[in-house]
């Protein structure tokens, strides 16, 4: 099986291959699809459309309702990633190379957050926010988000980190740097590409919540666009709001499809490096 | 600039594998300012993290425990007061809770055990195929990336009466008024969603398989099967219950796909779903904490299960046992 590079074998694996693209494709371009009909022929029930339009792209991105959503989404995404792996970054760096007691306890305290029912925080987060004014706010979502990212980003990094060759370190301090310095000048540079894979899962992470999107905002002030989608009604109250939630699901798909295709390699070797070699 | 970082992704492992005690503590005599100074950055460079997060998951499940001792309904604040267990005897001697439960424990085996399938096809043809090894890589992470509520509304539409491609497949009916369709639609969307996952993290367990191994096994006369279940199970152990486990706590929370599918109409709520009904429907705040709280002794306990019957092989363990 691991060498024969027959035709048989290869016709077989391309034929999997096949199935499983098709099997992860489908609901991707349904939606697509569906995005692109005319209202007349939206509920033909057809896999392509028979009238293709642009139309409901431009009816979401002429209501606020979706542009703040937007705004929202990304924004709120940006943030959080930025301080999950700027904050991973550090503690990873400690667990990776340093030596003090409670390295342990924290390595454990985060596998304890990465299994932790979100549910569980959504009643006490709702009357602390309103508490305290963080409540429908973007702070108020970033918060939750950071946290429940930052396992991710300390897994993910201190896996990356434990592969760069910290000899470069101990030369750096013996030329007189100290470790501040030799983890800004010489580490950090060295690590950017684990940096930024990190990002990347981070992102998606944040990106796809709706949980808290749902339960700790009220308008649009902070509502995201998963969150948005879910309160769509159409122009009207009589209009169909289907072509509208689809062009819409389109367009926050986009940014995942992107890094997918770009960065393939790195979110695999992320995932797969982070999850069981922590 | 990406294919650099696969190899040394790939030389890492190595490096792991084969000489795992190359860091050993005592890296030259110690002297204890630097010791000391390396203490204290350590727990300077943890602290923000560390802070956040307890900050944000902690204190509120203390709070929460709290809240869910007093009546407090956002509806009536005046009628706020400690009402000790009451709420408890309330949510446990509920039929809608436990309605909620039973599904919850549905959706979990299932899709868990259709996953651990179909994610350990997944990820032999990721990590064995011949051909196109980019391309079916790249095509499963859509699913892994994509927003869940999309994915949802895709699915609700593919089986929504004359719109859909689905929706005529099984009967002239509409599959998502009707429990078990439901249900079942429900669970084939996690499943789509979440087996690239679950292959991704098999494909760890995988590529720590020795090809010499396998050729060995090969050699003497084992079939693929006897190879699959000799050679590479064993090996792949620990990474399968690492799988097991996240992927059993993460069916545990499903929310978002109920949101969209079914809005938890004909009984196919979960206990997420019930709880998040209780707090912003409801306004009930006792009872949603209530909700909250057994939801996170019910995880607490999957979790220590867990760990208990595999032992080391827990990730927490045999993550220490590398360093």
């Amino acid at each position: 099986m691991a060498t024969e590079t027959t035709t048989r074998a290869r016709l077989r694996w391309g034929l999997l291959d096949a199935v499983v693209v098709v099997f992860a494709l489908i609901p991707v371009l349904w939606i697509a699809s569906l995005s692109f009909k005319t209202p007349a022929t939206l509920t033909d029930g057809k896999f392509i459309p028979r009238e293709w339009t642009l139309e409901n792209y431009r009816t979401i991105f002429a209501t606020d309702q979706f542009v703040r959503a937007l705004v929202n989404s990304i924004g709120i995404a940006l943030i959080a990633t930025l301080i999950a792996v700027v904050l991973g970054a550090m503690a990873a760096y400690a667990i990776a190379r340093l030596d003090f007691p409670g390295k342990k306890l924290l390595v454990g305290v985060s596998l304890l957050i990465a299994m932790f029912p979100q549910v569980s925080l959504v009643s006490p987060l709702f009357e602390i926010e309103r508490q305290v004014g963080l409540f429908d706010t973007w702070p108020g979502l970033i918060l939750p988000h950071i946290t429940f990212a930052l396992p991710l980003a300390i897994y993910t990094l201190s896996a990356f980190f434990k592969q760069i060759p910290w000899d470069l370190e101990k030369a750096a301090k013996m030329d007189g740097a100290t470790q501040g310095q030799a983890f800004r000048r010489v580490i950090a540079p060295l690590a950017a590409p684990g940096l930024f894979t990190t990002a990347i899962l981070v992102f998606i992470f944040c990106w796809n919540d709706f949980l808290f999107a749902i339960t700790l905002t009220s308008t649009e002030r902070a509502r995201t666009v998963p969150v948005a989608l879910s309160f769509f009604t159409g122009a009207s109250q009589f209009e169909d709001p289907t072509g509208a939630i689809c062009a819409a699901a389109v367009v926050i798909t986009v940014p995942i499809i992107l890094f997918v295709l770009f960065f393939q390699r790195r979110i695999v070797s992320g995932l797969t490096s982070g999850a069981v070699k922590g | 600039m990406s294919e650099r970082s696969e190899q040394t992704a790939v030389r890492g492992d190595g490096r792991h594998a084969a000489v795992p005690t190359q860091r050993s503590r005592p890296r030259r005599a110690p002297l204890s300012e630097n010791k000391k100074s390396e203490r204290r950055l350590g727990w300077l460079l943890c602290a923000p993290a560390a802070l956040v997060m307890l900050a944000v998951t902690a204190y509120p499940i203390i709070y929460s425990v709290w809240l869910s001792l007093q009546r407090f309904d956002l509806r009536f604040p005046d009628e706020r007061a400690f009402v000790g267990l009451e709420n408890y005897v309330t949510v446990l001697s509920n039929e809608f809770w436990w309605t909620a439960f039973g599904v919850t424990a549905l959706i979990t085996v299932v899709t868990v055990a259709v996953e651990l399938a179909l994610g350990m096809g997944l990820a032999l043809i990721m990590h064995r195929t011949l051909v196109g090894r980019g391309i079916v890589r790249t095509a499963a992470l859509i699913p892994y990336g994509i927003v869940t509520v999309v994915a949802a509304f895709s699915w609700r539409y593919a089986w929504t009466p004359g719109t859909g491609y689905l929706a005529n497949l099984f009967s002239d009916g509409a599959p998502l008024t009707e429990r078990a369709s439901s249900l079942a639609i429900i669970m084939l969307a996690e499943i789509w969603k979440t087996t690239p996952f679950m292959a991704l993290l098999l494909m760890a367990g995988l590529a720590l398989v020795p090809e010499d191994l396998l050729k060995a096994a090969s050699t003497d006369g084992a079939t693929s099967w006897q190879r699959f279940t000799k050679v590479m199970l064993p090996v792949m152990k620990p990474a399968i219950l690492v799988a097991l486990l996240f992927r059993t706590l993460d069916a545990f929370r499903v929310f978002d796909n109920i949101f969209v599918l079914t809005a938890g109409g004909n009984e196919t709520s979960s206990v997420s779903m019930l709880a998040y009904n209780n707090l912003i429907r409801g306004l009930n705040l006792g009872i949603g904490s209530t909700m909250s709280v057994l939801i996170f002794i019910a995880v607490a306990i999957i979790a220590f299960v867990f760990v208990k019957l595999f032992g080391t092989a827990a990730p927490g363990s045999s993550d220490d046992e590398r360093r």
